[in-house]
């Protein structure tokens, strides 16, 4: 009989860490798929964050760092220009990329560092048990904005795409979701269209992944992907910002 | 092939990292070093190396942590404030056991400070600096020529211990002119790096990591970097003994004052006053022992510093109580001359004799 779906060889056969309907597990096999369909598994140097997702290399079975947090664009930097001819690619959150990281991301991005990172905003701090991210909307409730985020303390979430498609370093910069398969499908494009750009040397890029943190959030895993959709999606627009034919 | 060039310390610096191998170099404008990135942009270009300006300290620390993870032999350089925003990925670096070399050509504090030399970074320098049990190897030149032969060594060190070395210098060593012979590097090529990333493969995957949420493993990790600290303690000691051993009274300098110190200690002898100088050259491992047996025919240490008392601590641990110790310092960026070094000196022999 011809088997038609199998894990992928990049993605380990543990158990994770996450909790039930996080997001994480899906944006890791899509990650796992890609490199496992590009065959480079064996020439894929990754950078795992701070946050959530430090423990990805216990998922990924390719050779990685782990980042202190914000500087997984750095790292990443030293190492590519060592290896120019292996991927690499950081994989950071909300937090790590768009708050104690920002410099590290604008920078590598605007050097057009030939590396691709892998983006996940899900507008909360997951590990530190749910305070605000720079990613958090306005009037969202987290512990640390009890009564939802006010602009006047807290200012506005951050659109990471948006502002690094105003660079000429970036090759190709995209936002997708994994809320629903149809999202899932998409997502899967852009993240294997981010290797391939840097695989081509064209340059920085980043996929933006809209996910889901039900914990945090408080809600059911269900609520969890309709919330996305009715409150991330209008605030964080899908669609590529940024692809090689428009850049400068 | 040795080879003698005229030139100032910073540059000297740069060439002699080049010259034992090391083709990466990432950092961040800040004086007084700032000739080292110059020389690096230029020159590591012509040896298929690669300069790279970092939009921070920060991020420079970070693209060592990188390259060196990598397998690559790396240098970053900087100054006191510039130091102080490394120390986040200095602990990183030490607690993922990544060689490398970072100079520090100190200059004034605390906060911005100023920029002309000190030695007031002694403490971050060999006491951790960053969170967490850790050392670096600490190297301390007085001359361009000794910067150059400790940077070359620094590199082997690094390697061999898998641990970041850090040359301390001051402004002045890295403005100052000499010549300085280049010999031939014999041990250029670093040892084979098996833990380096390099994509796995046909292995399996390497790991370079700083996090470990089980304590018993966590302590494990902390004794093990603990022992690398004693080899480095039982091998690694460097210090000069200066006219030690008719000696009535030794000073205690190192770095740039031990220059200055080493004309006063003529001056004294001249005047018929007995003086030597303990330089300690590795500050961590510090040269205690060297302290220790001074003692058993000097009773009477002059620590001399441009801080207000840093290294003095561990000459007082390496004296332990046996001799009288007395301390002269400049700070801000004022250096100490020849002469205040003889009056000081002069004063603790005519007081206590």
């Amino acid at each position: 009989m011809e088997r038609v779906f199998s894990r992928p060889r990049t993605l380990l056969p543990v158990v994770t860490h996450y909790c039930p309907g996080c997001g994480h597990g899906i944006v890791h096999r899509l990650v796992a798929e890609t490199i496992d369909e590009l065959g480079i598994r064996e020439n894929t140097i990754g950078v795992a964050p701070v946050g959530c997702a430090v423990f990805l290399y216990n998922y990924l079975d390719v050779d990685m760092y782990e980042a202190a947090h914000g500087r997984a664009p750095a790292i990443a930097t030293g190492c590519k220009r060592v290896h120019p001819d292996r991927v690499v690619f950081t994989y950071q959150g909300d937090g790590d990329l768009a708050a104690i990281g920002t410099a590290e991301t604008v920078h590598a991005a605007t050097r057009g560092e030939k590396i691709t990172t892998i983006f996940i905003n899900n507008a909360i701090y997951g590990m530190t048990g749910g305070q605000m991210a720079p990613t958090t909307l306005v009037g969202q409730k987290t512990t640390t904005t009890l009564t939802g985020r006010h602009t006047e303390l807290s200012g506005y979430p951050i659109r990471v795409c948006e502002m690094l498609a105003t660079l000429n370093g970036p090759a190709y910069i995209a936002r997708v979701a994994v809320s629903s398969p149809k999202y899932v499908i998409q997502a899967k494009r852009a993240i294997k269209k981010a290797f391939e750009m840097q695989m081509k040397g064209l340059g920085y890029s980043l996929v933006e992944v809209l996910s889901h943190c039900p914990t945090d959030w408080h809600m059911t895993p269900v609520d969890a992907t309709k919330w996305v959709e009715e409150n991330m999606m209008p605030y964080y627009p899908l669609g590529e910002f940024k692809t090689p034919e428009e850049s400068a | 092939m040795t080879e003698k060039l005229f030139m100032a310390g910073n540059e000297a610096i740069a060439e002699a990292a080049i010259r034992a191998g090391c083709r990466y170099y990432f950092g961040y404008p800040i004086t007084p070093q700032n000739e080292i990135p110059e020389y690096m942009a230029r020159r590591l270009p012509e040896v298929s190396g690669v300069f790279l300006q970092a939009e921070s300290e920060v991020a420079s620390i970070y693209m060592v942590f990188g390259a060196s993870g990598a397998g690559a032999r790396v240098m970053t350089s900087s100054s006191s404030p510039g130091i102080s925003l490394m120390q986040e990925g200095i602990s990183y670096i030490a607690a993922g056991e990544l060689p490398c070399v970072i100079v520090n050509m100190m200059r004034g504090g605390p906060g911005l400070g100023g920029i002309q030399p000190s030695q007031s970074d002694y403490f971050q320098a060999t006491k951790g600096g960053g969170h967490g049990d850790y050392h670096l190897l600490v190297l301390a030149p007085s001359t361009v020529q000794e910067a150059v032969s400790l940077t070359m060594e620094a590199f082997d060190l690094a390697d061999k211990y898998r641990n970041p070395v850090m040359i301390l210098g001051d402004g002045f060593i890295g403005q100052m002119m000499e010549p300085a012979v280049f010999e031939k590097k014999s041990e250029s090529n670093p040892p084979a790096k098996e833990w380096a990333l390099t994509g796995a493969q046909g292995r399996k995957a390497n790991l370079i990591r700083t996090l470990d949420l089980n304590p018993v493993k966590l302590e494990q990790h902390n004794r093990k970097l603990q022992r690398k600290f004693e080899e480095m303690i039982k091998n690694e000691v460097r210090v000069e003994n200066y006219l030690t051993e008719d000696a009535d009274i030794v000073i205690a300098a190192y770095g740039t004052v031990a220059r200055i110190a080493k004309t006063a200690i003529q001056v004294l002898r001249n005047k018929g006053v007995k003086a030597g100088m303990v330089r300690p050259i590795s500050l961590f491992p510090f040269p205690y022992k060297a302290f220790e047996e001074v003692t058993q025919h000097v009773g009477k240490i002059l620590v001399v510093e441009m801080s207000l008392g840093q290294m003095l601590e561990d000459v007082k641990l390496g004296v332990c109580g046996k001799a009288d110790i007395r301390f002269y310092g400049r700070v801000g960026g004022m250096v100490p001359t020849y002469e205040e070094i003889v009056t000081e000196t002069e004063k603790f022999v005519k007081e206590t004799n």
